[in-house]
């Protein structure tokens, strides 16, 4: 199959004006100030179902919701951000932090602390298209993000209980 | 610097899935937000031209091109490099007017609606809607910022059911002004 390649700075810039497009249509409601967030998420997500989908298509079925976790770090990752998930931590009960040392869409931004405070909505995206993969692979979860310090950023993915 | 080493083009390719796909589910969340779909269109453009004004830096510094002497040669680094380069493909340049002012691209497969796996289907309601239209509004932004003021806009769309996908550029005039005094 023949592979048509996109540019990650073209990549990001798209991020970006999406990024500015929530900010601008969730408005300035003060009760509602998740709301941006919450749109990037929910445009993610779709991503994410959509992906993972066409990725997993020839790989073996997984053993566990750890499995399937490793495989969102180390394939999907790959794929999507080029590279794997550096470090991957779980208490064995439904929650997983998968920590990324130099998050592909905080790279240009800073390398200190430095606009730390914007760094949740350069997240939100992803949030969504960890969940949304996830979600098609029957694990229904939530997606938060922390940055200690950029461009390192942990995703926590706590699975719901049924 | 490891930024700098970082420059070549090559490092910079990703997986055109998630763009194309990422692309798709912001006209999908502009179809929610607005009510029609010249609204859409306009915002898509305005998006794009947000890009464009910032990726001509970008490629610029990748690129090593310098100015253009006249709008041929623009042509010529529109398409066989900068498509290249951000999107992977080299569109055909025709269709000159007499005057050398207007030309077409034309696109085989748009990068935007990833030809191999038809991603994309405008639904009946949708009809007005021009899916692509970003790719107007970053070569306006881009072309714009080197001092070039140009018409771009969508004269053929394969997802209206047109044999090829045409961008058709219209030169409109150079920028002259306000450049400070003392600068080129």
């Amino acid at each position: 199959m023949r592979l048509t390649m996109a540019d990650e700075t073209l990549f990001a810039l798209l991020h970006m004006e999406m990024i500015s497009h929530a900010h601008k249509s969730a408005g300035e409601n003060d009760e509602d100030q998740g709301k941006h967030i919450r749109i990037l998420e929910g445009m993610g997500f779709r991503v994410g179902q959509g992906l993972i989908e066409r990725l997993t298509k020839d790989s073996p079925s997984f053993r566990d919701d750890l499995d399937t976790v490793k495989f969102i770090c180390k394939d999907f990752w790959t794929i999507i951000f080029k590279k794997q998930i550096d470090n991957l931590r779980t208490n064995h009960q439904g929650t997983y932090v998968l920590q990324d040392n130099r998050f592909l869409l905080l790279t240009q931004i800073s390398c200190s602390k430095q606009y730390l405070e914007e760094a949740p909505k350069f997240l939100a995206y992803t949030c969504g298209l960890i969940k949304g993969a996830l979600s098609n692979l029957g694990i229904s979860c939530t997606v938060s993000a922390e940055v200690p310090v950029m461009p390192t950023c942990k995703f926590q993915v706590v699975v719901s209980k049924n | 610097m490891s930024r700098q080493t970082n420059r070549g083009t090559e490092s910079k390719k990703m997986n055109s899935e998630l763009f194309n796909l990422t692309y798709g589910s912001l006209v999908a969340q502009l179809c929610k937000d607005y009510e029609n779909d010249e609204d859409v269109n306009k915002q898509l453009e305005k998006m794009g031209y947000n890009i464009g004004v910032r990726l001509i830096e970008d490629f610029l510094a990748r690129s090593n091109v310098g100015r253009c002497h006249d709008f041929r040669e623009t042509a010529d680094v529109i398409a066989k490099v900068a498509f290249k380069m951000y999107l992977g493909i080299t569109p055909t340049i025709t269709n000159w007017s007499p005057a050398g002012d207007e030309f077409s691209l034309i696109l085989e497969n748009n990068p935007l609606n990833n030809p191999l796996v038809d991603f994309v289907e405008l639904p009946d309601n949708h009809s007005n809607l021009i899916y692509s239209n970003m790719l107007c509004g970053v070569l306006r932004g881009a072309l714009e910022m080197v001092q070039m003021a140009v018409d771009v806009k969508f004269a053929q769309d394969t997802l209206k059911g047109d044999s090829v996908t045409e961008i058709r550029m219209k030169f409109i005039r150079r920028i002259e002004d306000n450049l400070p005094a003392g600068e080129e």
